[in-house]
């Protein structure tokens, strides 16, 4: 069940990009992975604006990774917009971030964050944090089934 | 985190808490689950109520497992007094319910959930289950913190 499941990236660091596309094809996971470099073309993919209005070839994803700190739209603003959009209520958010500074974290949850996490050091950790992620919100979670925009 | 993560499982039905436990034993190690069974005693647990005041063997939880179906004050009603309280507002609270309806995902997603599972009906379901949870929630997730 839900084998095909986008997962969609929110990252504009091309390293850190790089690393996670890495991750999920060494993890062996079927679900495509679409990345957004900051949060207005994340916005787009949402809202299904310009290109991103073929779903076949950008489908609604039920989890995002989200990093707070990106150029013109911060993590925090997507956040933001999330919860001014319950269209989107049934995606899952994991913010994924190297701050692990309380503040960034409480504002995060306060938010509407489902979960935090640190990025990790080095790709053998990134590949674990893969694995957890998939293993919980692709396999056991129950997504809420969200209208095809 | 320098103490063992804790647990709390709000579920009224026996068999399925005792599913939930076994899977625990067995996946997390170490890591204790607590047990109430309905929404009122929830509240008098997580607010440490009578002898829930004994920290030492009823610790605060980092996860809340809730089932919706619930005597006394549904998983519904629990979650909105979670999230009105200035303590508790950012605790996860993951929904562990037998309904497939849409709608409840949808009002346990309103009401602040941070995830829906769909509880597994057999042992090897759960074992999967509840694992992958632990993996996630408590190996992978930085956890808010609740106090502030």
């Amino acid at each position: 069940m839900m084998e095909q499941s986008t997962v969609l990236l929110a990252e504009d660091d091309p390293d850190d990009v790089l690393l996670t596309r890495l991750a999920f094809e060494k993890a062996r996971l079927a679900n495509p992975l679409q990345v957004v470099r900051d949060g207005v073309e994340l916005v787009a993919y949402l809202q299904g604006d310009g290109r991103f209005s073929d779903r076949n070839k950008y489908p609604l994803p039920i989890l995002l990774l989200l990093d707070l700190k990106m150029p013109r739209m911060t993590g925090f603003q997507v956040l933001e917009w999330l919860r001014n959009h319950p269209e989107h209520q049934g995606l899952s958010v994991a913010i994924m971030t190297s701050s692990d500074q309380d503040p960034d974290i409480s504002r995060a949850y306060d938010l509407g964050a489902d979960s935090y996490l640190i990025k990790p050091p080095d790709a053998e950790a990134l590949l674990a944090l893969v694995q957890r992620l998939h293993a919980y919100w692709v396999i056991v979670d129950h997504p809420l089934e969200t209208c095809p925009a | 985190m320098a103490r063992t993560p804790a647990i709390l499982l709000v579920e009224d039905n026996p068999d399925d808490a005792l599913l939930v436990s076994k899977a625990a034993q067995a996946t997390l190690a170490g890591i204790p689950v607590s047990i109430v069974t309905n929404g009122a005693e929830a509240i008098r647990y997580l607010q440490g109520d009578g002898p829930y005041a004994e920290r030492a063997l009823h610790p605060f939880p980092d996860i809340i497992l809730l089932d919706l179906n619930l005597p006394l004050m549904n998983g519904f009603e629990v979650l909105h007094w979670i999230r009105s309280q200035a303590g508790l507002k950012r605790l996860p609270v993951i929904v562990l319910s037998g309904s497939l309806l849409p709608e409840d995902t949808q009002r346990a997603y309103e009401a602040g959930a941070n995830s829906y599972l769909v509880k597994p009906v057999d042992l090897s379901g759960m074992l999967q289950t509840i694992k992958n949870m632990g993996d996630f929630w408590l190996r992978g997730t930085r956890l808010p913190d609740a106090t502030d």
